[in-house]
């Protein structure tokens, strides 16, 4: 009941004529940025935070969160249609979706995509909201050493299924926390790795090594490669993408089995859209009446995955809105969001902003059926964008990065370091360093440093403060089982197995 | 002895290189306060992590398998051509000052359409224009965000 009256406040809010507008204009940009191959989520969400700082707080997530799951829609587009993902989260979907195409079923497999992303992302909508509540009421009695805790665990987990080598993912992220730390010292205002750099004493903003990393390294990155595949037509006509009654009863278990896989995959730290996907693909496989048409052409290879990576949307947001703690490069950037508009994400922010969290969750109900108006009858002018020249887009890349970090302090200093974490972030993929741990360890390092210290204060220097408390003790014994693990040779593989999916 | 990979062991000789820096730097800030750990406290600890496992990925690098020594060559063109991008973004920074935002920027997609794609002239100013026009007013005008600016005031 309780959660019901939340939900008519937040629709009073989401229901607004500018948050409605906003919301449209978050989850038609996230389709473009899902339907465009080499620029995702991150990137875009990361440029436009700079814009963001004028608008209303709730208006500004909204729409940020608009961009998150729209672009999983967005990315089945290129996925069935030229058969390379726009999204990492779609490369199952290649698997029958392009095969459907290739058999002259573009139009119900992106019909069943578009369907699938609606019913899974609405189920990870629902979930958000059922256990969001009660986990921030959990969290709510965590102290310094569980919160130091938690973070600890949430970088294991992120750095153990990020990138092929977990040594490059530990370096990365002990890169970002160390970047964190750079400026005044939280609790003795002493200034740290300055350099003698004025400018540095605030510290570097979080705005310029996302938007240096991941819109000017990915820039960089994709400059190298352009090629393109054979494009299939859209059909016409919204009766020519809608499924038939039998790939609807083919995909009821496809549905709920996307569904529930994704939200659950979402909620756990570091594993993501593109893991949650591939799970729920080798579910629907095993379970199936017929695994060795897999791969061939069936509907419920695309309805699986494609459900599973918009449930994770939802999912994603548990964690980030209930204890501060982000899952990946996309909602470590929507946090930093939060903080830049002085909101404290943790167990307090439901109860202290009901109007955020729940205008935000009505605002998903809404995106979601806009999302499926958007992609069934407007998917053909979708499409269209995959004819735009990259070499275009990319000056418009470049250009929206620069304003965007200027915006936030007119500093001239900032826009070089853009160009410095751009070189970084390009590095960074040629060396295959993983950019998320560096993220999360960037976004968490004020965090994590103040709730180190805010421990061994209480305990006066005694580091067991930190295992002997129940809570505390048991997450960081995870965080040891999960870093020793790959040391098995079987969870190894599985380890490799998942991330190479990921890649 | 095989190395498994060459820019393996360079990026971890850098990495190494910088832990000693954080540690060395780490070593002359507090390493306690009188609030219980110090400014220096957690990034020693950072820099002698980042300096542990950089060597580790060195040993992982001259010890590891050679079957996993094969990797695809990286070629220079492809890299020079990131790059280009990457000097003509900086140049383009170089210039804001000078130019501003506008000018700075349709050089810079002028250079990146016309040199390194190699289009027509044409197309390469009209892009450079539009762009640059469409920037001025949607995010100068109409949104209100400030642009750098040159000695004209655009």
């Amino acid at each position: 009941m309780e959660a019901l009256g939340n939900l008519i406040l937040g629709f009073s809010v989401a229901l607004t004529p500018v948050n409605l507008f906003w919301c449209f204009v978050g989850v038609a940009l996230g389709t473009v940025v899902g339907v465009l191959p080499g620029l995702g989520p991150a990137a875009t969400i990361a440029m436009l935070l700079p814009l963001t700082f004028k608008m209303n707080p709730a208006t500004a997530i909204i729409m940020l969160a608009g961009i998150f799951y729209g672009a999983r829609y967005g990315g089945s587009t290129t996925s069935i249609l030229l058969n390379v993902p726009g999204e990492s989260s779609s490369v199952a979907t290649c698997l029958d979706g392009y095969q459907m195409a290739r058999q002259g079923r573009a139009g119900p497999a992106l019909g069943i995509a578009a369907i699938s992303s609606f019913v899974a992302g609405t189920v990870g909508v629902l979930g958000l909201m059922l256990l969001a509540p009660p986990v921030a009421r959990f969290a709510l009695r965590f102290g310094p050493p569980e919160y130091f805790a938690l973070m600890a665990l949430g970088l294991t987990m992120v750095v153990f299924l990020a990138g092929k080598s977990m040594i490059k993912a530990l370096l990365a992220m002990l890169f970002g926390i160390w970047l964190a730390g750079v400026g005044i010292d939280l609790f003795t205002a002493e200034s740290r790795f300055t350099f003698g750099q004025v400018e540095l004493l605030d510290g570097i903003d979080f705005i310029v090594v996302i938007i240096g990393i991941f819109a000017i390294g990915e820039v960089l990155v994709n400059i190298e490669s352009r090629g393109g595949g054979e494009l299939f037509k859209v059909p016409k006509g919204l009766r020519n993408l809608l499924p038939t009654l039998q790939d609807l009863k083919d995909c009821r278990f496809a549905l709920f089995n996307g569904s529930v896989v994704g939200f659950l995959i979402g909620v756990l730290p570091g594993a993501g859209a593109t893991i949650a996907s591939f799970i729920a693909y080798g579910i629907e496989k095993a379970f199936s009446r017929h695994p060795e048409k897999f791969g061939t052409g069936v509907v419920e290879g695309v309805a699986a995955p494609e459900g599973a990576n918009n449930a994770d949307a939802g999912g994603a947001l548990v964690p980030l809105l209930t204890l501060g703690i982000p899952g990946g490069n996309t909602t470590a950037i929507m946090l930093a969001g939060l903080l830049l508009w002085g909101f404290k994400p943790g167990p307090l922010l439901i109860q202290e902003h009901p109007e955020l969290f729940w205008g935000l969750v009505a605002s998903m109900y809404i995106g979601n059926v806009m999302l499926l108006i958007l992609n069934l009858p407007l998917v053909p002018l979708f499409a269209q964008i995959l004819r735009l020249p990259y070499y275009v887009l990319y000056p418009f890349i470049l250009g929206v990065s620069i304003v965007g970090v200027y915006s936030v302090g007119q500093s001239l200093f900032d826009v070089w370091l853009l160009g410095f974490f751009g070189l970084l972030g390009y590095f960074m993929r040629k060396l295959d360093f993983p950019a998320a741990p560096l993220t999360l360890g960037l976004v968490l390092g004020d965090a994590i440093e103040r709730a180190l210290r805010q421990s061994l204060m209480m305990s006066q220097g005694q580091l067991s403060i930190l295992i002997t408390r129940p809570l505390s003790g048991t997450m960081l014994l995870l965080a040891a089982i999960i870093l020793l693990m790959p040391l098995a040779n079987k969870v190894r593989s599985w380890r490799m197995k998942a991330v190479e999916q990921e890649i | 002895m095989r190395i498994r990979d060459k820019k393996d062991l360079v990026s971890a000789f850098a990495i190494g290189a910088f832990g000693l820096f954080v540690i060395y730097e780490a070593s002359g800030l507090p390493y306690l306060s009188e609030f219980g750990p110090g400014p220096g406290f957690l990034p020693l600890w950072l820099g002698i992590g980042l300096f542990v496992f950089a060597l580790l990925l060195v040993l992982v690098n001259l010890l590891g398998s050679a079957s996993m020594a094969e990797k695809e060559p990286q070629s220079w063109t492809v890299i020079g051509r990131a790059l280009g991008v990457w000097f003509g973004l900086i140049v383009a920074i170089a210039l804001l000052p000078w130019l501003g935002f506008g000018l700075s920027f349709a050089l810079l997609t002028t250079f990146l359409i016309l040199v390194l794609e190699g289009r027509p002239p044409l197309t390469a100013v009209s892009a450079a224009v539009a762009l640059s026009l469409g920037f001025h007013l949607v995010f100068a005008l109409a949104l209100g965000v400030p642009l750098p600016s040159g000695p004209w005031g655009f």
